[in-house]
């Protein structure tokens, strides 16, 4: 069960080698989190991450999962949620790509919309149903910044995380009532493996930062979360910039 | 039978943590009870609590995803011995009832919370205590036997003294729903108090003055302003007082003594902004009440019972002021001796500046048969604070480990965020706890979010 102020003791995380999931993960096992499930691709990644939590004192298992086979998520999520409640389920796979490459290779880019979009449908689907049996719990979203709104640089990643961020406000009414609480994150360019190599974007931030953020919504039992918070009011104005001119800011 | 099917969301008194149960079932006969607690086990994992007033701080009458027994249907006072004053009466039946009910035969409840609406299931349950336990015990002190309802359906009687009984007086409603019970009175001659009031200006003159002179009074508490620091650390004022003999009412009073009308004022809002009671508003609170009450001491003061017990029962949903993200209530107990501990926990408390307005310390007497039941021998200190100070869980979990390590424990019906860790160290009888649980109720049917998080 979750504390007064949020923390949960149980968390599943789907995409278990993410630098943010794992930096969310170390912080909250620093307070109330024993168990954890790290769900991914079998990879000795996922063992070394696993490992590491489990340095910490939690107890840690893995469970192989891949966004981009939907036909399995019942099956395998609902093996997990079958060993016991689930306080937390922090969605965060998703793939970057490379615009260039996936502008001309249409089947690569697809599978960046596989990965980041439908595989959250279906992982997310599957996730809210249990939570809402359990009548309690957070689905926290990993969503980006980058897809409130579309640019040149970045809109096959960005719209798949436009549809992402969609489905899961939807997804955060619908359980309105239910207990359970959805939580949409949206980081700026965040300094991760991610974006090795890519020119870094202003209000930058780490995992660390997006993970603070994260617990500090969940006491607040916030629906949206952006890191850093600044880059709320700077969204809300570029959003609203005229396209001849968005187009031709240099981001 | 009254049922509620759609989901309900349910919270503490604090507001914190809400989750949603499955079903709210509104049991009004031992017989529905029963139906919906055989119902609870027929369902599978997620079980069923009973629940009364809500009062309790944290997650102890909720159930995520199960079902939750609203007793407040089953309300009937059975039978009244106005005699030897002794009460038999439903599970349901909320204090402020039994007050009602009693007072104008002479007759008042042996022990009351800071609060008449808690039900007498509840006060069972948590084994409440008062401003008077330094003298009379704990709730079921009181009570001379209970009727349980096993989560196989039947009906148990438990008189004091026996295992199921002692499990069950603080057992947190997890050994069964508890359908009625019989209680023993205290025989007042009006419905009035005499309080002396007075001022201690540090911690150490409010120990000192508690400890020389608490056995001349039945009730007894001391307000203390946690946000004073330096030499005014633990400043307080001190009430405390006895039912009113009736030679001491005034002529006008004498007509009516035994009448009970506690007054109400317009319910909090809906919507409080958050940070209402901040560091500053508190203070300043706090700075006033100190200094409203006299100097020296002011003794014989007529009060009405409510203005005495229950201050904060005339403006409903209190609860409310501290906004959305809701508080936490933290109630520890160190024993005697564990005086530095006491000293140091509050020290850290003033020294933080917590905003709490509600922080009250005073001295238990003997403890109480209960295995999971709050009071042992000593100090016992209640504070609110607000649940979205920064930091404050951290900070709480540090206070526990000098309670820990004084010998003391947190009160489970004010929990909402101990670590589940340090429970057995708190409560040594926590095993003959869940053996006797494992025992009655094999697979589980009576569960909370409360036995969930601690894993009672």
């Amino acid at each position: 069960m979750k504390d007064a102020f949020g923390t949960p003791q149980s968390l599943l995380v789907l995409g278990g080698t993410s630098e943010i999931a794992l930096a969310t993960a170390r912080r909250l096992i620093a307070r109330r989190t024993r168990t954890v499930w790290l769900a991914g691709r079998p990879s000795p990644a996922l063992e070394t991450a696993a490992a590491g939590l489990r340095a910490l004192g939690a107890e840690v298992r893995t469970v192989a999962f891949d966004a981009l086979d939907p036909c399995a998520h019942e099956e395998k999520l609902g093996k997990v949620f079958a060993e016991g409640d689930i306080d937390m389920v922090l969605l965060a796979f998703g793939v970057l790509g490379d615009q260039a490459r996936d502008e001309e290779q249409p089947l690569s880019a697809v599978r960046i919309a596989q990965t980041n979009y439908t595989g959250a449908v279906s992982a997310g689907l599957v996730c809210a149903k249990a939570l809402q049996g359990q009548g309690h719990g957070s689905l926290v979203v990993l969503s980006s910044v980058a897809g409130e709104r579309a640019r040149r640089a970045n809109f096959i990643y960005g719209s798949s995380k436009a549809g992402l961020d969609a489905f899961a406000q939807g997804l955060g009414d619908a359980l309105h009532g239910t207990g359970v609480h959805v939580m949409v994150v949206r980081p700026g360019f965040v300094r991760s493996k991610m974006t090795a190599g890519l020119p870094e974007a202003p209000l930058a931030t780490t995992p660390e930062a997006v993970a603070t953020a994260i617990e500090t919504g969940l006491r607040r039992r916030s629906e949206v979360v952006w890191v850093p918070g600044e880059l709320r009011a700077v969204m809300a104005a570029l959003r609203h910039l005229p396209r001849p001119l968005f187009r031709r800011l240099p981001v | 039978m009254p049922v509620d099917t759609a989901p309900v969301e349910v919270t503490g008194w604090g507001r914190t943590a809400p989750t949603t149960a499955a079903r709210l079932v509104r049991p009004r006969s031992y017989e529905e009870v029963a139906d919906a607690v055989l119902d609870c086990a027929a369902d599978g994992a997620r079980g069923g609590i009973a629940r009364g007033l809500g009062r309790a701080y944290g997650d102890a009458a909720q159930n995520a995803g199960g079902c939750v027994l609203d007793m407040t249907g089953l309300d009937r006072v059975r039978t009244i011995d106005a005699r030897a004053g002794v009460v038999v009466c439903d599970a349901g039946v909320s204090l402020h009832r039994l007050m009602e009910v009693l007072l104008p035969l002479g007759w008042f409840v042996p022990v009351t919370p800071g609060t008449r609406y808690v039900t007498v299931g509840g006060a069972i349950g948590a084994d409440i205590h008062g401003k008077n336990h330094h003298g009379s015990g704990s709730f079921s002190r009181h009570v001379v036997s209970l009727d349980l309802l096993t989560s196989d359906g039947e009906v148990r009687t438990a008189p004091s003294g026996t295992d199921l009984f002692d499990a069950t007086a603080g057992g947190m409603g997890l050994t069964g729903v508890i359908l009625s019970a019989t209680v023993r009175l205290l025989p007042v001659e009006t419905s009035l108090m005499s309080v002396d009031t007075e001022r201690a200006t540090d911690l150490d003159d409010l120990m000192a003055r508690l400890t020389a002179t608490d056995h001349r009074y039945r009730y007894s508490v001391a307000w203390i302003d946690l946000l004073a620091r330096g030499a005014a650390m633990g400043r307080s004022v001190l009430t405390r007082g006895d039912h009113a003999p009736l030679d001491a009412l005034p002529a006008r009073a004498r007509r009516e003594p035994l009448a009970f009308r506690p007054g109400r004022l317009p319910a909090a809002p809906g919507f409080v902004p958050e940070g209402l009671l901040g560091r500053g508003s508190v203070g300043l609170f706090n700075a006033l009440w100190y200094h409203r009450a006299p100097r020296a001491r002011r003794t014989g003061e007529i009060q009405k019972l409510s203005t005495f017990f229950h201050p904060l029962d005339g403006v409903p949903h209190w609860n409310r002021v501290y906004g959305r993200g809701g508080f936490v209530q933290y109630q520890f107990v160190v024993g005697y001796g564990q005086e530095e501990a006491l000293r140091r926990i509050v020290g850290r408390i003033s020294g933080r500046g917590c905003p709490s307005f509600l922080a009250v310390l005073k001295r238990f007497g003997d403890g109480d048969p209960g295995w999971l039941s709050f009071p042992v021998p000593g100090w016992t200190l209640a504070l609110d604070i607000p649940a979205g100070l920064a930091g404050l869980d951290g900070f709480l979990d540090g206070l526990d480990e000098e309670v820990v390590a004084a010998g003391g424990r947190v009160y489970l019906a004010k929990d909402s965020r101990l670590r589940p860790d340090l429970l057995a160290a708190m409560y040594p009888r926590l095993a003959d706890f869940r053996a006797l649980r494992a025992e009655i109720d094999p697979r589980g049917v009576f569960t909370s979010d409360l036995s969930r998080r601690l894993s009672l």
